[in-house]
């Protein structure tokens, strides 16, 4: 066995009292792909913020090839040949590809930038990587695969040997991450130590050599990936041993309660019609581009439909506004709790509140008292983890935040409850309690109309199952004929 | 959002922009010959040339997603401060009248910089408390009296005034900055910072820029130049005293806003806001010559500002989090 | 970027007991300033305790402390409007138009609000439909109707208003209790109410602190963002009024750097500049501090323009001890 090129060893990092990792260990080799993985909260962010320096840690070892270093800074972390790949493209718009490429080390002749350089070695790395990319475009005109694949040329350019991808397949098709995944392939063949933070454990499995796993800021578990099962994986996460069930009761399905005929939005999307019935989950699962949230955006009233017709309890609707769909019924748990789900300076009681505001109110005043007690109830009923309603969002966990989110919206009494990827970024015990939840509000008579991209959750809790492709329905499957397989197909080309 | 097929669709802004001003002048001077009289020409370069100088330092501030409303209090207090220090010792020559109006201005640029970069108090109210604070120093150094023509050595005056090339050093001042900018934005790193900086603020700290320390360099760069605007300010009209460029801060904003200078940070460059300055300058310029009467000025100005704004609105970026769709499309 | 730190500000929206402890933090510390300000005042003129000296003080401020309550709305709401001094011109100069063409007084008013509630719908119409960014529009507008009102009177002076007019600017209530002082004092308890006690207030809130969740939870933000431009243009209107009664012209370069006068007592009293957060109570104590202060000066005969180098130098401290106290009291998150 070799050595590590890279070795953690009893790193802590505290923040304002807030112990975030208190025993980092890990140990990264060339050529190899290590899985990083954990729930949120784990300590795997701030792992990553201290190999790229942009956290010093407080205590511990960090060596390379065996020699102690402190990685001081971002500036210190590149010279190390440390590079990070980030979730959400953090990449200059506005800046041609190039220039992002070089954004650290620019080319420079007689002190000023040289484009003339920097175009050539751009190009040369490109041409590895997407030959489609032309270094002088701007980087606003690609896609988001492409951005990435601009951030690891921006690794290579600094010849990095460790680099650290963090959720990188968040927002790619299939075939993207395949290309993707070649690409990890060459880099590990040409020596560097990979470190692939990921959730989903398809990927884990296809692609990583090693396995780390950490809970609650200490590391629990390592070792090569074919040693491991999947189960093994997610009790190690958890620390108990938990078989990921999906909480799907048996629910009585009812006659039909809303309808979608042929909604259609220019390019979004076109000829949507389904129909969903009380006591049900309907999964929406699709790949980016899809237009999954566009169709359920057009519904909930923030877009206006080109064509189409929407009906609940037989009724025809006429959706000019989010204020007209929640009137008629309908609730929208959106895809990004922090910005669309809540405001996070409010406290509790007030997100709540939030669209229910004209039934707390007499004669246009607030009923303060009244906000309180419908924040408490939910607070009991969704068992939201908080020191009072008056604790402001921001300072609740993700899981807890989208139960706040999901009472928010149940506060409206809706008979349609939309739901867009309702468990991103959640660790997997609430993951589970979002699964409760839902089963409870259908056996109430809610429709649950659940869009996501996570092929075990749709599977495990949609009674049906619509699959969209670039704007277009392209099947249906009920719970008993959905396959894996039948469903990837449908969702991605040929 | 309303726009003029083929000015957008592809083009980019300063092409569009060059054009519409062409077209301006073309209008303007078929219908008035007597507009392109050399003096009036020379006029509409001298005074551009000051617009176009403040409104290149305005748009290193607003790159980095910052806003100057001090600037023309800036230039009001420093060529107060270099007409009186050229009252007092006539004698210096015009080095250090331009070494203390750089100097100073940046000071001054450094006090809004520190503010926002350090204190961290958000640009809009920094300089909203210095545009006041500026202007009212002016008074205060010249204890409300203005200086005059007949104060000022010959030096001072002429300096501005002479011909090289048939093109006043006012206005060669003014092409040198717009050059000098253009340079530094495009070759140091800097400059090259500054935008990355104002493009994407986490993106920058994460490749290791310090973004508020950019916006403090915008901010002395802005100063510096407002301070040098001062002199020649003063020079040019031969007086100094309070209300020296009262408001003008505006026509600066506008003629970056024209420019194409996104005031969500990030985009602009010298060449649009030389086009958006020689815009805004035509059509001052141009009303007296058309025969309308200087009380309407300000509302043709205002107007073509509010139009020039509604135009450019289609260009701005949505900041984070204020665009509904823009995560989801994203990632959905 | 906030200026004022969230744990000083937090939940303003809600009022509960831990919240409103926390809020008065800011309105104590300027209602200490706005007493020792008072007591200085009184050290350094002897004429200044005197009930008369202090009704000729609220004159000084009262127009733009009314103007100050919606544009606390409209900053809260995540927008700004600075061609307020604008609008106050082009009213007056249209009210004394009309008071010239000889009609009387109650329609010389209604031309006054009439103009600035056009003049905030087309505020309102550039920013909610055109969607060009507040502050750019206003730079426009800022212009445009100071322009219009130059257009129309040129250097001239208007001065034919009725006798009766006079009494808005000019008159008593109650003893020394100006006209002007018992409006902003009605106007303040209104909005106050209407921000800190209703569901309207409540939504405002909401639109600045998010406008996309706010949007996706069923308000309807750009209605709301239009009609406070309206009502701050409408109020400009009144200001207008208020002060051309005061006058007893109009010149078109009246109200001239108003804005920057009002947005800075709306600052001051605590409102955070990037929305969501403020009290009204905060913009009052606010408005009577710069009130205070620059009348305390004019007494001492300090030019104008040496106050506005007092309410910048206000302006910037304040802000500044603010965001320094926030910063070392603030968790950092990540």
């Amino acid at each position: 066995m070799s050595e590590p090129l890279l070795s953690l060893s009893g790193v802590t990092k505290s923040f304002a009292g807030v112990h975030a990792l208190v025993k980092g260990e890990i140990d990264l080799y060339s050529g190899e792909v290590t899985a990083l993985i954990g729930e949120n909260g784990a300590g795997k962010s701030t792992l990553v913020k201290i190999l790229t320096g942009v956290h010093q840690a407080d205590g511990g070892e960090i060596r390379m090839e065996g020699a102690p270093v402190r990685i001081g800074s971002a500036d210190q972390a590149g010279r190390l040949g440390i590079s990070a790949i980030h979730q959400e493209a953090v990449v200059f718009d506005d800046l041609s590809v190039a220039e992002n490429i070089f954004v650290t080390d620019r080319p420079r002749k007689h002190g000023m930038v040289d484009w003339a350089t920097m175009r050539e070695r751009a190009r040369v790395i490109l041409d590895e990587l997407d030959p489609r990319i032309d270094p002088r475009m701007p980087m606003r005109q690609l896609s988001v695969a492409q951005k990435h694949l601009v951030q690891i040329a921006r690794a290579l350019s600094n010849e990095a040997r460790i680099v650290i991808m963090d959720e990188p397949t968040a927002a790619l098709s299939h075939r993207e991450v395949e290309e993707l995944f070649t690409i990890v392939r060459r880099l590990k063949a040409e020596g560097r130590a990979i470190l692939f933070i990921s959730h989903k454990f398809e990927e884990v499995f296809d692609l990583a050599d090693r396995y780390a796993v950490f809970r609650d800021g200490a590391a629990v578990g390592h070792g090569l990936i074919q040693d491991v099962s999947r189960d093994q994986l997610i009790s190690l996460m958890v620390g108990r041993s938990v078989d990921q069930v999906f909480p799907k009761a048996a629910v009585p399905i009812g006659e039909e309660l809303f309808r979608v005929d042929g909604l259609s939005r220019g390019e979004e999307f076109a000829d949507i019609s389904f129909a969903l019935r009380r006591g049900e989950i309907l999964g929406v699962y699709g790949l980016v581009g899809a237009g999954r949230s566009e169709v359920m955006q057009a519904i909930f009233g923030l877009t206006r439909a080109d064509r189409g017709e929407i009906n609940l309890e037989g009724r025809s609707l006429a959706i000019g506004s989010p204020e007209d769909a929640i009137t008629s019924g309908i609730a929208y748990v959106p895809e990004d709790r922090q910005i669309q789900g809540g405001i996070l300076r409010f406290p509790i009681a007030s997100n709540i509140a939030l669209p229910s505001l004209s039934h707390l109110s007499h004669r246009g005043f607030m009923r303060r008292s009244d906000e309180r007690a419908l924040a408490e109830d939910y607070v009991r009923e969704l068992q939201i983890k908080t020191s009072g309603v008056s604790q402001r969002l921001e300072e609740l966990s993700g899981g807890n935040q989208q139960k706040v989110v999901i009472g928010k919206w149940l506060a409206t009494h809706p008979r349609v409850l939309i739901m867009d990827e309702p468990t991103k970024g959640i660790d997997v015990g609430a993951k589970t309690a979002v699964y409760r939840l839902m089963g409870e509000m259908v056996a109430k008579g809610l429709g649950i109309i659940m869009v996501s991209s996570e092929l075990p959750e749709v599977m495990g809790m949609a009674d049906r199952i619509l699959v969209m492709r670039r704007g277009r329905l392209r099947a249906t499957f009920t719970r008993a004929e959905a396959t894996p397989e039948s469903i990837v197909k449908a969702a991605t080309d040929a | 959002m309303p726009k003029i097929p083929g000015i957008r669709r592809g083009m980019p802004h300063e092409v569009g922009l060059g054009l519409l001003t062409l077209l301006l002048l073309a209008l303007v001077t078929t219908a008035f010959p007597r507009f392109l009289v050399i003096d009036n020409v020379k006029s509409l370069f001298d005074d551009t040339a000051l617009l176009i100088m403040l409104a290149v330092g305005e748009m290193f501030v607003i790159l980095t997603r910052g806003i100057d409303l001090s600037v023309a209090a800036n230039a009001a207090l420093t060529g107060m401060v270099v007409a009186l220090f050229n009252a007092h010792y006539p004698g210096a020559g015009i080095v250090p009248v331009l070494v203390i109006a750089i100097v100073m201005g940046a000071a001054l640029g450094l006090v809004n910089g520190l503010l926002v970069w350090r204190v961290r108090i958000p640009s809009i109210v920094v300089t909203l408390g210095t545009l006041s604070v500026y202007r009212g120093c002016v008074y205060l150094v010249s204890g409300g009296a203005w200086v005059n023509s007949g104060q000022m050595s010959p030096f001072f005056l002429s300096f501005v005034r002479v011909p090289i090339l048939g093109v006043s050093v006012l206005s060669w001042i003014g092409i040198l900055v717009a050059v000098l900018a253009w340079a530094y934005l495009r070759y140091a790193i800097s400059g090259r910072n500054l935008y990355a900086a104002g493009n994407n603020p986490n993106a920058a700290a994460y490749a290791g820029i310090d973004v508020g320390r950019m916006q403090c360099l915008a901010f002395v760069l802005s100063g510096a130049i407002a301070g040098l605007a001062g002199y020649l300010w003063v020079a040019r009209f031969a007086v100094a005293y309070t209300d020296v460029a009262s408001g003008f801060e505006l026509q600066v904003i506008a003629a970056c806003v024209i420019g194409g200078v996104s005031i969500t940070g990030g985009v602009g460059g010298v060449l649009g806001v030389v086009l958006g300055g020689l815009f805004l300058g035509i059509i001052k310029n141009a009303l007296p010559v058309v025969g309308i009467s200087p009380f309407f000025q300000m509302a043709v100005s205002g107007l073509v500002i509010t139009i020039a704004v509604i135009l450019n609105a289609g260009t701005y970026r949505k900041s984070h989090g204020r665009k509904i769709l823009e995560r989801s499309e994203a990632t959905s | 970027m906030s200026t004022i730190s969230s744990s000083v500000q937090a939940g303003t929206a809600n009022g509960c007991g831990v919240t409103w402890r926390k809020l008065l933090r800011w309105e104590t510390l300027l209602g200490l300033v706005v007493i020792a300000d008072f007591i200085l005042n009184t050290r350094l003129s002897s004429y200044f305790l005197d009930p008369w000296t202090l009704s000729d003080a609220s004159f000084n401020f009262t127009e733009r402390a009314i103007m100050a309550l919606p544009m606390a709305f409209l900053i809260i709401a995540g927008e700004i409007d600075i061609s307020v001094g604008s609008i106050i011109a082009m009213a007056s100069v249209l009210m004394g138009l009309v008071a010239k063409a000889g009609f009387g007084t109650p329609l010389v008013c209604v031309t006054g609000l009439a103009v600035g509630f056009g003049a905030g719908c087309f505020n309102g119409l550039l920013v909610t439909v055109f969607r060009v960014p507040s502050i750019v529009a206003t730079i426009g507008t800022l212009s445009l109707f100071r322009g219009i009102a130059y257009a129309i009177i040129g250097d001239g002076v208007l001065k034919s208003y009725a006798h009766n007019f006079a009494y808005f600017g000019q008159g008593y209530v109650w003893g020394p209790i100006s006209f002007e002082l018992v409006l902003f004092a009605v106007l303040a308890v209104l909005f106050g109410i209407v921000l800190h006690w209703t569901v309207i207030g409540r939504r405002i809130f909401a639109i600045g602190a998010n406008p996309v969740a706010a949007r996706l939870s069923g308000i309807r933000v750009d209605t709301y963002k239009f009609w406070i431009f309206v009502l701050l243009g409408t109020v400009s209107g009144l200001a207008a009024v208020l002060l051309t009664s005061r006058l007893g012209s109009t010149r078109p370069s009246i109200a001239m750097g108003w804005e920057l006068e009002v947005i800075t007592m709306v600052i001051l009293g605590g409102i955070s500049i990037d929305g969501g957060q403020g009290s009204i109570l905060g913009v009052v104590l606010a408005a009577l501090l710069i009130g205070l202060v620059t009348f305390g000066l004019s007494l001492l005969n300090v030019p104008g323009i040496v106050l506005a180098i007092v309410t910048g130098t206000l302006l910037i401290a304040v802000v500044a001890i603010s965001s320094l106290i926030g910063y070392s009291g603030r968790r950092r998150r990540h």
